[in-house]
């Protein structure tokens, strides 16, 4: 692992960190979606960098495809349902 | 068939992710990925007509990559625009929601459209209705929704037009 | 290739705070999607790709989840802003227009 890459974890964790906080603060549910959507990138591009520093096995950039895809699918589904309606 | 170019390009496009996922071409792999491929395609066949909007011509296909090209860039532009104002303290915004015109006919293009205006500078597509978009703007500039209309939608329409109708 | 991979995921990381930064700092929904769909978007694409250059055997992988991030964050982020506006939840008291407003008032 370089220097770098560190500087990178941080930095995303820091992302991380302030996402949770609009998560937890609101004020609105759909501040809170939009807060889990955003999450769920990051964890993306944390999932397949990990896969990387792992040494190398692509089971976790499969793991990040499949949680890319439903957290897609999530969001869109909780969205329509809190607009009501339709 | 009715709209053999929307089954065409979602064969395409399956086609491709799936060899993309397993990145190989064992014969067990393309069997479970042409099955599960037929499967998709015979449970969507009524949503299919969304890929109808392409346009199958050499001059569509020349101006896909000029299009990604000119998206990338702006994607860039937007975000080094939103680091900008986040990082500045007094957080230099002017916010509102105007109305936009577009003049694509398809429902693929409208949607690549609305797609496209929320990855360029300082712009979120809300809604579409008709040939009229509803657009977030983080940074308003004048009244006249025509100068609007030039401003966030006519950049991409041009080269957009090419590709799909 | 190390070297441009290590770039490319400093750069994305870098976003990826700006955007959570951005998340903290705007003052209503629709503000803080703009800010965070843009910069998460072009944060994971540079993390992914970066990583990638590091790790060439998941390119292909690595260049689906691009694709697959490009076309549904705007999706999603504009879902979440369309259903708020249906919601109920009002632009920022510093906002200076709504055209949309205008055109239900008259409708």
């Amino acid at each position: 692992m370089t220097p770098i890459i560190i500087v990178s974890l941080v930095l995303i964790g820091l992302s991380a960190l302030l996402t949770v906080i609009r998560l937890l603060a609101g004020p609105t549910p759909f501040d809170r979606l939009m807060a889990s959507d955003t999450l769920t990138v990051i964890a993306t591009a944390f999932l397949v960098l990990f896969s990387v520093i792992s040494g190398g096995t692509d089971l976790y950039i499969d793991v990040a495809i499949v949680y890319a895809v439903i957290g897609f699918i999530g969001v869109v589904t909780i969205a329509r349902f809190l607009k009501g309606g339709k | 068939m009715r709209n053999w170019k929307g089954t065409f390009a979602l064969l395409f496009l399956l086609a491709a992710s799936w060899l993309l996922i397993v990145s190989s071409v064992a014969l067990v792999e393309l069997i479970a990925g042409a099955v599960a491929i037929v499967v998709i395609v015979l449970l969507t066949h009524r949503s299919r007509d969304l890929f109808g909007g392409l346009r199958l011509s050499l001059k569509a296909l020349l101006f896909t990559p000029i299009y990604l090209m000119v998206f990338l860039w702006q994607l860039i532009r937007s975000n080094l625009d939103i680091a900008r104002r986040v990082l500045t303290p007094s957080l230099p915004i002017n916010p509102g929601i105007v109305k936009v015109q577009t003049q694509l006919q398809s429902p693929l293009g409208k949607l690549i459209l609305a797609n496209s205006i929320t990855l360029t500078p300082g712009t979120l597509t809300l809604d579409i209705e008709g040939s009229s978009l509803y657009v977030h703007w983080v940074d308003v500039k004048g009244t006249d929704a025509d100068a609007a209309t030039q401003s966030i939608v006519a950049g991409f329409e041009r080269t957009l037009m090419e590709v799909v109708e | 290739m190390v070297i441009l991979g290590n770039i490319l995921i400093f750069i994305g990381s870098l976003f990826l705070a700006l955007g959570g930064l951005g998340l903290i700092r705007m003052p209503d929904v629709y503000n803080r999607l703009q800010a965070g769909t843009k910069a998460t978007t072009l944060g994971a694409m540079s993390v992914i790709l970066g990583s990638a250059f590091l790790a060439p055997e998941m390119l292909t992988k690595a260049v689906l989840l691009i694709v697959f991030i490009a076309m549904a964050n705007p999706v999603s982020s504009s879902t979440i802003g369309r259903s708020a506006y249906k919601g109920g939840v009002p632009l920022a008291s510093r906002s200076v227009r709504d055209d949309w407003a205008k055109e239900e008032a008259t409708e």
